[in-house]
């Protein structure tokens, strides 16, 4: 599903070195996790692979399904399945949160050649799907994001990433900011959306949601690259004894 | 409406904008009907100005006013205090009047209109319906219609070729028609109201206005009448180097109500042609009128070539308790705007809003706002303003608010927003507050923002485009003004919004 291999990339404004040679495969149907200390990358690797201006990438490739996926468009990227979880949602005064989620749901079927969902259709899904996440009719007709609590910006990038069912989910940090409940919640969302030809890259600092989210692979990155890569143990022996002993042993 | 309908309806509505998006070039209305055209000599003087008067078979105390409005004009200078720049008007080099020809023979008989008109109206979306009455079909007002009913007088250079669905609004004792009609056939109200409100010496452009204005529309709603549909004025330039200069008369009685809906349109030419407007507006007691504008005139190419310089002058006046003035506009074209739809709140407890979006893109200027004078004790007055600007554009907004020593109690709330787009545009707010009571109160609330990157990064990771997603984020910026918009219009301005800025990112 997801290939990445060997990828650099460095701030375009401050020449700075980010990802120094990262390689990381995750096969359809896995979750896949990637824990790390603050500054390693975490959150530009997110960035890149969704198309973020402001990174350019020195050397390496990302591809999805084996499509190179650092020449396409964010747009491009997301109608082939790709979406990015944000960890800090952005605001959009004025947009029905609806709106929002229909003209991106529309846009990506229109790129794909496929039609259009009516008004109707996208009613019926999204209010089952609004439902299960426990997010109130009143929720859906709001600003995009604006005014809603850390827990519901999370919800809310849930309810997106069920409404467009990408095949690659990418999410950054979702649990930061989330109460023990909203993490119960985001959580099975998540769940609910795994599948054989689905994969996930879990993006976190904590064990916890991986008490919830249960994942095949856990991968320890730190200063650009992965270090360590094994099973959901990994996960608690960095919740026990830090990243210390881990970095240590990289050097 | 349900809950449900109304979400539907709302979401078509972004569907749409995304289509019209992808299917639009650069300006969607640059065609020229070729239509014979009956043109008066270039230039303006008092023998043209008695032409104009002639050919409308206007009387003679019509033609006296005329008179008396160029010569005063003769005697006065254009203003230059607007932050406008444009090359000197050669008001000489000007066609003041213009018709199609197949209105002479046979003139204001609707079976005479030319097909290539109605084709005209069809690209200007103006409904089967009321094309087949435009077109004088046998039965037309019997015929289903789509959808709700607008009233259309549409105004084709010079002349207003026609009114439609003008039997039902008889019925209500509503007078719908063209301007010109109204002098002949309604002589004592256009005297009593013509000029009442903005008066023949206001100022350069409506003196000008006053002399040579060629048609426009007329509305009259009798005491306590509602009226029964929305009353539509489709103004047109079509012909080279003409001058568009109408007029329109709104009397709304005690206890009426109506909401009347003004589109404009131009083809795309390299040479700017002039436009000079007056609408007055007089509300009697506990009258509603409700105005609202979607410009879209051609506003000059990439490199700012061409384009309608517009030069409005736009007055309501609530005269009395209880009245009230609602103005909406969405300036999205001209090259030049030169527009402050104002409210006189003469009445005591009169009310006026104004809400603007004005988009300003490539070389546009625009300077607009409005004017708020508060007269009676207890008046209210609210301001919305969206100013968006792009490319090289300049946007201003222009205010007044004045609170005269006997408006004790008034009130205005003045809130204007300014969005840029690229780093080579600019946006001014030009507010003037002045209050001469004690008891009355002014806020005014500004804000300037740019159209944020995370914001178009958000929506572009979700699968929108770029253009998608600006004009998603401006039109959630111009929200609030695109509610004060009746539906149907609400639908066409969304759409423009997102024509208006193509280009303007990447």
């Amino acid at each position: 599903m997801l290939k990445i291999n060997n990828l650099h990339v460095k701030l375009e404004e401050e020449d700075k070195q980010i990802l120094k040679g990262l390689t990381l495969e995750v096969p359809a149907g896995e979750v896949h996790a990637i824990m790390g200390p603050n500054g390693s990358g975490k959150s530009t690797l997110s960035y890149v692979l969704s198309g973020r201006d402001g990174y350019e990438v020195t050397d390496g490739e990302a591809e999805l399904d084996g499509e190179d996926l650092l020449d396409m468009d964010p747009e491009v990227r997301a109608a082939a399945g790709l979406f990015l979880a944000f960890q800090y949602p952005v605001e959009i005064p004025g947009v029905g949160n609806m709106t929002f989620l229909r003209t991106a749901v529309n846009a990506q079927r229109k790129a794909r050649g496929e039609a259009e969902l009516t008004a109707g259709e996208f009613l019926k899904e999204v209010r089952v799907k609004a439902a299960e996440l426990q997010i109130s009719p009143d929720m859906l007709k709001r600003p995009v994001n604006v005014g809603f609590s850390g827990g519901e910006k999370k919800r809310n990038e849930i309810l997106q990433m069920a409404m467009l069912s990408p095949r690659m989910c990418i999410m950054d940090e979702t649990d930061s900011g989330l109460d023990v409940d909203a993490m119960r919640l985001v959580s099975e969302g998540v769940n609910a959306l795994r599948s054989p030809d689905r994969s996930f890259l879990v993006i976190t600092h904590y064990q916890r949601l991986l008490d919830h989210i249960k994942p095949d692979v856990v991968h320890i990155m730190s200063n650009g690259r992965i270090i360590k890569s094994g099973g959901p143990e990994l996960a608690l022996e960095v919740e026990q004894n830090g990243y210390a002993d881990l970095l240590a042993e990289a050097d | 409406m349900t809950g449900t309908t109304d979400l539907e309806v709302r979401e078509g509505v972004d569907r749409e904008t995304v289509e019209a998006v992808q299917n639009m070039g650069s300006y969607k209305y640059g065609w020229n009907t070729e239509i014979e055209m009956e043109y008066a000599p270039k230039g303006v003087n008092e023998d043209i100005v008695r032409l104009i008067s002639e050919k409308n078979g206007e009387p003679e105390w019509m033609t006296d006013w005329r008179l008396e409005a160029y010569r005063r004009w003769v005697t006065m200078t254009e203003p230059k205090w607007a932050m406008l720049n444009y090359p000197e008007i050669d008001y000489q080099d000007q066609y003041y009047y213009a018709r199609p020809k197949s209105m002479e023979e046979k003139p204001r008989s609707l079976d005479d209109v030319d097909p290539k008109l109605l084709a005209t109206y069809e690209k200007l979306g103006i409904p089967l319906k009321e094309q087949m009455i435009l077109a004088g079909v046998e039965g037309a007002e019997d015929a289903p219609s789509e959808g709700r009913k607008v009233a259309v007088d549409a105004v084709f250079d010079s002349v207003s070729v026609g009114t439609t669905f003008k039997d039902e609004l008889a019925k209500a004792g509503v007078i719908f028609c063209s301007i010109s009609e109204a002098i002949r056939e309604h002589p004592e109200l256009v005297k009593k109201y013509l000029g009442s409100v903005v008066p023949q010496s206001d100022n350069y452009f409506a003196t000008l206005n006053s002399a040579v204005f060629s048609d426009g529309s007329f509305v009259y709603i009798p005491e306590g009448v509602r009226c029964p549909m929305e009353l539509s004025t489709y103004f047109r330039i079509n012909a080279e180097n003409t001058g568009q200069f109408e007029r329109t008369l709104i009397i709304a009685e005690k206890g009426s109500h109506v909401s009347y809906l003004e589109g404009c349109t131009a083809p795309q030419r390299d040479i700017s042609q002039l436009h000079a407007a007056v609408v007055e507006i007089v509300i009697l007691e506990d009258a509603e009128v409700k105005y609202s504008t979607v410009q879209n005139w051609f506003p000059g190419d990439e490199e700012g070539k061409g384009g309608i310089y517009n030069f409005v002058t736009k007055r309501a006046d609530c005269r009395e308790a209880r009245a009230k003035i609602m103005w909406t506009q969405v300036e999205t074209g001209s090259a030049i705007t030169w527009k402050y739809p104002s409210c006189i709140l003469r009445g005591d407890d009169s009310q006026g809003e104004f809400y603007s979006i004005a988009i300003a893109n490539n070389w546009q200027q625009a300077d607009t706002g409005t004017k708020m004078i508060h007269l009676g004790k207890n008046t209210k007055s609210r301001i919305v303003s969206k100013g968006i600007s792009a490319g090289q554009a300049q946007n201003t907004y222009r205010g007044l608010v004045s609170m005269h020593p006997r408006a004790t109690n008034s009130r205005n709330y003045t809130q204007c927003d300014s969005l840029l787009i690229g780093d080579k545009c600019g946006a001014h707010t030009v507010p003037y507050i002045e209050v001469k009571n004690n008891s009355s109160r002014v806020e005014h609330e500004a804000t300037t923002s740019k159209v944020d990157d995370d914001q178009l990064f958000y929506c572009r990771s979700r699968g929108m485009d770029e253009e998608e997603a600006v004009a998603l984020v401006v039109n959630g910026f111009c929200r609030e003004v695109l509610q004060a918009l009746p539906m149907e219009f609400a639908m066409e301005a969304q759409a423009l919004v997102a024509i208006s800025l193509e280009g303007s990112v990447g």
